[in-house]
């Protein structure tokens, strides 16, 4: 049998819900975007429903320390067709056995679940180290992204607490929508860009008149940071795969 | 203006970066007063530069004017380089700016000793007290410990650092005395045990009263030149662990000569660095941190060098097969730690599951564990039966035959035929 939901968190904790109620048997979790009608299986759309995903949840955190709650939420962020259907067994597991599962790594969800937070948190890592902000006409520190995965809500709190006298805006240009930090609070935009922006690169006219300057030196400074005797591109590669070059100041071509 | 700045720039970006350290970790600053910037626990690598080597401060000598003329630096006094100097100013908008676009997780500061130790450790402390008390700034500041600089300016930088340096700069006395006649261990060792015995101060008093200020929180390392002079792994090995026992050091680094002078007492201009000499040395570091190992089991008068084609824990296995094969199920994590193959996070991994019931293989896979090359020395609930036992060397040589250095371009084990 197979179980649709929608995609977002409630509707996973929703469809967790309905399969104790129901105890249908072997399940497999599909979001919508990925469901494709099969002629001798079942299906089933689950309503998401706030309550019945609170219950969940709030019964979750009887089950699961901190650190697994995050790894929890974590996988369910990578947005993998197959890590909703991992989550969603590891969830029946965790509730059908005594406290302490989760530590059970011979099992292949718990395996999966630390497996795909571990990327996520790898993803938002590179998010905190390599964005760069640049400074708009009007003091705003600008920057774009597009990570592999939704960590957005991950680093809101990092940028929040370490730039907290200056304000900023980090936009998923994949995901079609961002952050904006006024001061005070963080919250979520979005920004219609006008037909024909270059959504990427900024336009010169709207930047700080230091900006350049400031670009200039770092890659100047990266330059020089470099032992040429010392080359060893398979590693660099490594470390800053080429996918995430073009928001890095360092590596954009003048 | 412009000019000047990207040029001071770079000849003090480039006389800096033979200093290894890059870490940013250990400091735990909070942004409390609505100002700019904290420190991660953990550190933040913001790039990399095309030698693989992280960037996560932004590293530069206040200048590079120097009154020594040791041989193995090129900001030596003999040596003909151009010259500069930042303004305290400069360093600090440099420093701000960078940190304010996600450049940088922090400041490394060091400086060439311009007229004595203390007006250029006096400088130093002009430009963490300018960042911390008029910018508001708490983001990573390391700060190189001048050697000769009084007591009372280094206790005094101490508070606004996160974390303080003095390198040793060569493995032993006599290899300094070669290189750097006017320098001896002596000079570094007094600094260190200073700030160490401050921490320790302070530390004390935490205990006591809440709010003591913080004092070098991210803790003390040094760093060692290696190649320029003929120690052995042991010598340089056996100091590292002297330092980190006597002076509770954070870290010690190590690093690669890179040829910058054409005295005949170093290797000639050209040479390349002994990088994987450098990369098992640090190895060995490792096993000696977070694996349990003493250094006198991995070096000793038997064995005073690492060797080159396979890592130093794969060969004191090899050299000390009576504890090998291990049962996964049942070995203690102290043991199952030193199973080749296996790091960290398995072995803690390993011991959580196995409560759950007895491990098979692809469970161990699944861990993350390296099979191929761990499957020699364990045994776990389906390993196949098996009749012989082999040889550390037959081991070594099934394990190389399989397996490609990232360094060893040629294969040794080819035969030659002709």
């Amino acid at each position: 049998m197979t179980y649709i939901f929608d995609g977002t968190f409630q509707g996973l904790l929703t469809a967790v819900f309905e399969w104790f109620e129901r105890k249908p048997g072997k399940v497999v979790l599909k979001s919508t975007s990925i469901f494709q009608p099969e002629a001798f299986v079942e299906s089933f759309t689950v309503n998401t429903n706030a309550e019945k995903a609170d219950r969940v949840w709030a019964g979750l955190q009887n089950k699961l320390k901190k650190d697994w709650q995050r790894k929890y939420y974590c996988t369910y962020l990578s947005e993998i067709p197959e890590a909703y259907n991992h989550v969603f067994q590891f969830t029946i597991y965790i509730f059908q056995n005594q406290l302490g599962a989760e530590s059970n790594y011979g099992n292949p969800h718990v395996i999966a679940l630390a497996k795909y937070a571990k990327s996520v948190e790898r993803e938002k890592h590179r998010m905190e180290a390599f964005i760069r902000f640049q400074k708009t006409g009007d003091g705003i520190f600008y920057a774009n992204i597009d990570p592999d995965f939704n960590v957005l809500p991950l680093i809101s709190s990092h940028f929040k607490n370490r730039y907290a006298d200056q304000p900023w805006v980090i936009y998923d240009l994949k995901r079609k929508y961002g952050l904006h930090y006024n001061l005070t609070s963080v919250e979520e935009i979005t920004i219609s860009f006008s037909n024909g922006a270059d959504k990427q690169n900024l336009a010169p006219v709207l930047m700080d008149e230091r900006e350049a300057l400031y670009t200039t030196l770092w890659k100047d400074y990266f330059k020089s940071a470099n032992i040429v005797a010392r080359k060893n591109t398979k590693l660099h590669l490594q470390h800053v795969p080429k996918r995430y070059w073009k928001y890095l100041t360092e590596k954009v071509p003048i | 203006m412009f000019d000047r700045i990207r040029e001071k720039l770079n000849i003090l970006a480039d006389a800096a970066k033979y200093d290894v350290s890059c870490s940013s970790s250990g400091g735990t600053r909070k942004n409390t007063n609505k100002g700019l910037g904290d420190s991660h626990a953990s550190g933040i690598c913001h790039t990399y530069t095309e030698d693989g080597r992280c960037v996560s401060l932004l590293k530069i000598l206040l200048t590079n004017h120097c009154i020594y003329d040791c041989l193995f630096c090129v900001s030596r006094k003999s040596n003909d380089v151009k010259r500069a100097a930042f303004t305290v100013d400069e360093v600090v908008e440099l420093t701000m700016n960078f940190y304010r676009r996600n450049y940088i997780e922090g400041l490394f500061l060091s400086s060439g000793i311009f007229k004595n130790a203390d007006f250029t450790m006096e400088r130093l402390l002009l430009v963490v007290k300018k960042l911390r008390l008029e910018q508001n700034y708490n983001g990573y500041i390391h700060l190189k410990t001048i050697p000769g600089a009084s007591d009372e300016l280094i206790k005094e930088a101490g508070l606004y650092a996160d974390r303080m340096s003095i390198n040793l700069e060569m493995p032993t006395e006599a290899g300094l005395k070669l290189l750097a006649p006017e320098k001896n261990h002596g000079e570094v060792i007094k600094p260190l045990a200073f700030v160490q015995q401050q921490i320790s101060q302070f530390t004390a008093d935490k205990k006591l009263i809440k709010h003591v200020p913080t004092f070098v929180p991210a803790g003390q390392s040094t760093q060692m030149v290696i190649g320029a002079t003929p120690e052995s792994d042991k010598d340089i090995m056996y100091t590292a662990n002297t330092f980190y026992k006597n002076f509770s050091l954070k870290r010690v680094y190590y690093s690669g000569y890179v040829p910058i002078s054409n005295d005949t007492r170093m290797p000639i201009l050209g040479t390349q660095p002994p990088l994987l000499r450098e990369n098992r040395l640090y190895q060995t570091d490792w096993l000696m941190r977070f694996y349990g190992f003493k250094v006198q089991e991995i070096l000793n008068d038997a064995n005073p060098n690492l060797d080159i084609d396979i890592d130093p824990k794969l060969s004191w296995a090899i050299r000390n097969m009576q504890h090998f094969p291990v049962d996964i199920n049942t070995a203690d994590y102290k043991m199952i730690l030193r199973i080749p193959g296996i790091g960290v996070m398995s072995a803690q991994k390993i011991v959580q599951a196995r409560k759950f019931g007895k491990l098979r293989i692809d469970q161990l896979k699944k861990i993350g564990v390296a099979y191929n090359r761990a499957k020699h020395f364990i045994v776990c609930l389906d390993s196949p039966y098996q009749l012989k036992d082999y040889q550390g060397t037959q081991i070594k040589a099934f394990i190389l035959a399989e397996s490609q250095s990232k360094y060893l371009k040629t294969d040794n084990n080819q035969m030659i035929l002709f």
